[in-house]
């Protein structure tokens, strides 16, 4: 099945395109939440009246405007892409993947481009409570360009609320609650939010630290750390909790996903959490050895694994063997047999294409399968798996060992994330304690820490869509369609040449970005640039 | 209550939503022509920071409208999207790029220590201003051109060309109305700085130059309508959903659908009065409203004959059968219907945005407000 495939391009389609989402995610997180910082900041202004307030509210109102564009620049690349370069995919799902997006453009985008324009040119211009209400209407815009795309995103990873149309050959929308309210979608949303949140934070909180260092605005510096670390620890909570909401949703959906973030090889019950573990050598290559020799250390929590799955500690966490080759006590269907499946759904899509004004009663008949609930549940499901048959039953088992997503990425990935949430509570409340306790400025350490936690934000927000994304492979639609069908037939050298004018172009960019950045957090809140 | 419309009145709803965007889109190039014009209409440096203001001011309006005309047209007609997009794709890379460089120029140029200096970012905004007018002008002349690809029985497509769609940038036919889109935005900027600073030089200079950049606008827009209405056209059977070539076909689609001519019209007198009286009256201002309204309905008058009256929208010259139109083209009913109620909010958008100009735009720039403090300047 795999002959008229051009892996090549597939493989720089990807690279071009996690290339480009990972550059968006760079500026993304920090707008979601430093938007809102910004707003209770003025909120304070606008109620106190004491103008230290609205230098604080401005000094970080001009850095979010420099992350601002750059993040509008690199959005319009993904949107373009999906199009460019994933145009079988585009189509396959268009019906239901595309509203979002326009839903988005309606309802977020112009939000967010209209009242940043007031935030930005309307001091002095319009009264100050609906400054402030530009403010609120600027962060809760980003906020929903969020809903939005993520909503798009979990449909991908949970494909509900849609029928297979087989004259268009194409999924189409059928119930637009079920996408928007899906599982995933929910669990998605709050936890990519409330990871901006966070990081807004971090970000916060670290350069204040380094004023603080510098012995630089005391009074700037500290109350930006109070505003800072009282959202960070709501938000830190917040994350975790949906982080944890994501881990069971993924458990139940993306059960390979499951496995591989934590590196299951063999299911169990009472499964132990694995809280870090290093590997010997690359765990890349499945079901040819075993699992535990290959951990150089690991440090478990006991039974944590199937608690964490399934709220039990009994219940059974499949491993990626079990997924890969079935399970008949635990009633695990074999991948073997979802590919016959697969490939008996594509058989009957093939003739019913064929049957077309030549056959029409053959051709009704086929069609009514697409209407069958029945046959869709246990044979269309499977769609995307017949991509992997192969008449050699031999050659058939070791394509079924292909559908495994990169195992030590997903595993590092999920591990880091999960570590660095931790560290980021444990930051803010040390911080928030030791600003009430008025003892921050000596505290070198902590305010050291506090600085060098900023790069760390960006690692845990990265790795967070690593899980996510690398996790889901080789699926870009959950069962139904896999990445190297996606793809659109251009040739390789044309995203070859595209890939290094995006890497010439990103780095560039940040070059830019950086350097403004930290000449205006050097020039600190009042000498500041033109305002 | 839009469940109750047919599927295809649900996707003429959507194509009139999708040729409003465009022609919306059209007209808010200005900002891109205008970048064109900074250093002609900007002599010294105060100038040159007032021009770049006036047009910083509108350049998120002009990139939300692109990348919700281009969400819009995803969601309504998907296979329109996969098909050219992944088709004409060093087209749409161009455009892309062209974007991504404006993006960030306004932000970083003013800014101490951007690595570059302004003159780079001068130059990324003088690049956006030219691909992306004259690119998006033959993107969209390509709807009447048409381009060589192919959609098989499962709707995916392929390119036939290996140039994927560098050969549209170079069809002398497509490139009349890319240049005809690049005047127009540069004529559209002028008017716009003449309404929205107050400095004589700039105002006389904008004068001088809106003569230089109408004539040649009028000269490719002319050209290109008047070949437009005496060629072929691709044409679909209603009953069979064959694609076939009819003579004259946008003409007599102009004459089928009188309303639509009349918009043009009314668009054409619209620009030629906007510019006209610009030139002519002394101390006008206020063309950039005649022109931009026109603008407006001109475009959408020749996007609403692109697609509508039995029309292919985007021919294909390979095969003639594989060409796009709103019917086999666009999402479900279903979607279609979803994304109507979503449209509903559309007005309301307008609204706010009225307003929020209202409030903070009352006054025109002048040389006092570029050398204030308390403003964000670009
Ligand atoms: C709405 C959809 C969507 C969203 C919000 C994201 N992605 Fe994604 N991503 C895709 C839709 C997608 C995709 C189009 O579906 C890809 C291309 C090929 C594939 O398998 O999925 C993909 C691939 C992909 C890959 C390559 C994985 C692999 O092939 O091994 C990475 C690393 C990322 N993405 C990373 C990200 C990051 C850092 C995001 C944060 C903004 C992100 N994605 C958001
Ligand atoms: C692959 C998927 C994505 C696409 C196609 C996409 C598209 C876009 C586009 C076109 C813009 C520019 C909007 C404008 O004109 O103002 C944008 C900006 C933005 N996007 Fe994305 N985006 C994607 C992923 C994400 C994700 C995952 C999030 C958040 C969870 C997000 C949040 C935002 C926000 C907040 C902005 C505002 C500008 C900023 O970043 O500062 N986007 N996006
Ligand atoms: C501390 C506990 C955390 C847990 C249990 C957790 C869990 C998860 C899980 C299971 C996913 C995959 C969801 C999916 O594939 O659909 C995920 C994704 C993600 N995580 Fe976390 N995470 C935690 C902390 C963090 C932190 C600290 C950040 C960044 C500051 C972060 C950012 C992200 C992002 C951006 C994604 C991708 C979006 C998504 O899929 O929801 N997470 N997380």
């Amino acid at each position: 099945m795999f002959e008229n495939i051009d892996f090549a391009l597939v493989n720089w389609s990807r690279a071009q395109f996690a290339l480009t989402a990972m550059f968006h995610w760079l500026f993304v997180p920090l707008t979601l939440g430093l938007g809102f910082i910004i707003a209770f900041m003025e909120s304070i202004y606008v109620r106190t009246g004491d103008p230290e307030w609205k230098r604080i509210t401005k000094f970080w109102m001009k850095l979010f405007g420099i992350n601002f564009a750059i993040g509008v620049a690199t959005g319009i690349i993904l949107e373009f892409e999906f199009g460019t370069n994933w145009s079988n995919y585009s189509w396959f799902v268009g019906d239901i993947f595309g509203a979002p997006l326009a839903i988005e453009g309606i309802m977020a985008f112009f939000l967010e481009s209209t009242f940043i324009a007031v935030m930005f040119f309307g001091w002095g211009k319009v009264s100050k409570k609906f400054h402030l209400l530009a403010t609120w209407l600027t962060a809760i815009g980003a906020n929903l360009s969020a809903l939005w795309i993520l909503v798009a995103n979990a449909w991908m990873q949970n494909p509900v609320g849609m029928k297979f149309n087989p004259e268009k050959a194409r999924n189409e929308m059928v119930n637009f609650w079920d996408v928007l309210l899906s599982e995933t979608a929910v669990n998605k949303f709050l936890h990519t939010c409330t990871s901006g949140y966070v990081l807004a934070s971090v970000f916060v909180v670290g350069i204040s630290a380094w004023f603080l260092l510098k012995k630089r605005h005391l009074l700037f510096a500290k109350r930006s750390i109070i505003i800072a670390s009282v959202f960070g620890v709501i938000s830190s909570i917040m994350l975790i909790a949906s982080g944890d909401g994501s881990a069971r949703e993924v458990a139940k959906n993306q059960p390979m996903k499951f496995a591989a973030m934590e590196s299951l090889y063999d299911g169990q019950r009472q499964a132990p959490l694995i809280a870090i573990g290093l590997f010997g050598k690359p765990h890349d290559t499945p079901m040819h050895s075993e699992s535990d020799q290959e951990f150089l250390m690991k440090i478990e929590i006991p039974n944590m694994l199937s608690y964490m799955a399934f709220l039990k500690v009994d219940a059974f966490v499949p491993g990626i063997k079990d997924l890969v080759l079935g399970n008949e006590a635990e009633s695990i269907m074999s991948y073997k047999e979802k590919i016959l499946r697969g490939y008996e759904a594509q058989q009957v899509l093939k003739a019913f294409k064929a049957a077309k004004d030549k056959h029409p009663e053959e051709y009704d008949r086929l069609k009514a399968k697409f209407d069958d609930k029945e046959w869709v549940e246990k044979y269309f499901r499977y769609f995307g798996y017949g991509n992997y048959y192969d008449p050699d039953p031999n050659q058939l088992e070791l394509n079924a060992f292909k559908i495994v997503p990169p195992i030590s990425l997903s595993f590092y990935a999920f591990h880091i994330m999960v570590a660095l949430g931790g560290h980021f509570l444990l930051l803010f409340m040390v911080m928030l304690w030791l600003t009430i306790q008025d003892k921050i400025e000596n505290k070198k350490i902590v305010l050291y820490t506090a600085l060098w936690t900023i790069p760390l934000a960006y690692v845990a927000s990265q790795a967070g869509w690593v899980v996510a994304e690398v996790g889901r492979q080789p699926w870009v639609i959950q069962d139904l369609m896999p990445t190297m069908t996606a793809v659109s037939k251009i040739d390789t050298s044309s995203v070859m040449i595209t890939f290094g004018l995006f890497t010439v172009t990103f780095v560039a960019l940040a070059i830019a970005e950086v350097r403004i950045m930290v000449k205006q957090i050097k020039n600190g809140p009042k000498e500041g640039g033109n305002d | 209550m839009f469940e109750t419309l047919s599927h295809l009145a649900l996707q003429q709803y959507w194509w009139i939503i999708v040729s409003l965007l465009g022609a919306l889109l059209v007209f808010l190039m200005f900002v891109q022509g205008g970048q064109t014009l900074i250093y002609t209409i900007g002599k010294t440096d105060i100038e040159r920071t007032m021009l770049v203001n006036t047009l910083g001011r509108k350049w998120e309006f002009t990139f939300t409208t692109l990348v919700t005309f281009g969400g819009a047209f995803f969601a309504s007609f998907p296979l329109f999207y996969s098909t050219s997009f992944g088709g004409a794709y060093w087209v749409w890379m161009a455009i892309l790029f062209a974007f991504v460089l404006q993006a960030v120029a306004y932000e970083f140029r003013s800014r101490p220590n951007n690595a570059f200096g302004p003159r780079t970012f001068e130059t990324f905004l003088l690049i956006n201003g030219c691909l992306g007018t004259i690119l998006i002008g033959t993107a969209v002349a390509t709807f009447f051109t048409g381009s060589a690809f192919s959609v098989n029985e499962y709707n995916q497509s392929q390119w036939e060309l290996t140039s994927h769609g560098l050969e549209a940038a170079l069809n002398f036919h497509n490139l009349l109305l890319g240049l005809a889109v690049f005047f127009l935005a540069r004529s559209l900027a002028l008017l716009y700085f003449m309404n929205s600073i107050i400095h004589e030089a700039i105002y006389g200079r904008a004068k001088k130059h809106l003569l230089y950049n109408a004539i040649p606008f009028l000269i490719f827009f002319l050209t290109f309508v008047i070949w437009l209405m005496l060629r072929d056209g691709f044409a679909v059977n209603p009953d069979s959903q064959e694609v076939f070539m009819e003579s004259y076909k946008y003409f007599n689609n102009m004459m089928a659908m009188p309303l639509v001519l009349i918009l043009f019209l009314l668009g054409v007198v619209g620009v030629l009065l906007g510019i006209g009286a610009s030139l002519l009256v002394k101390d006008c201002t206020k063309g950039i409203w005649a022109a931009g309204a026109g603008t407006v309905l001109t475009v959408f008058s020749l996007l609403l004959i692109a697609g509508f009256n039995n029309t292919a929208f985007y021919p294909s010259t390979f095969d003639l059968q594989s060409s796009l139109t709103i019917q086999n083209s666009s999402s479900s009913q279903f979607t279609l219907s979803v994304m109507s109620y979503v449209s509903l909010m559309v007005p309301f958008v307008f609204a706010y945005i009225w307003y929020v100009w209202k409030s903070i735009n009352n006054k025109p720039i002048d040389e006092e407000e570029m050398e204030s403090e308390d403003l964000h300047i670009y």
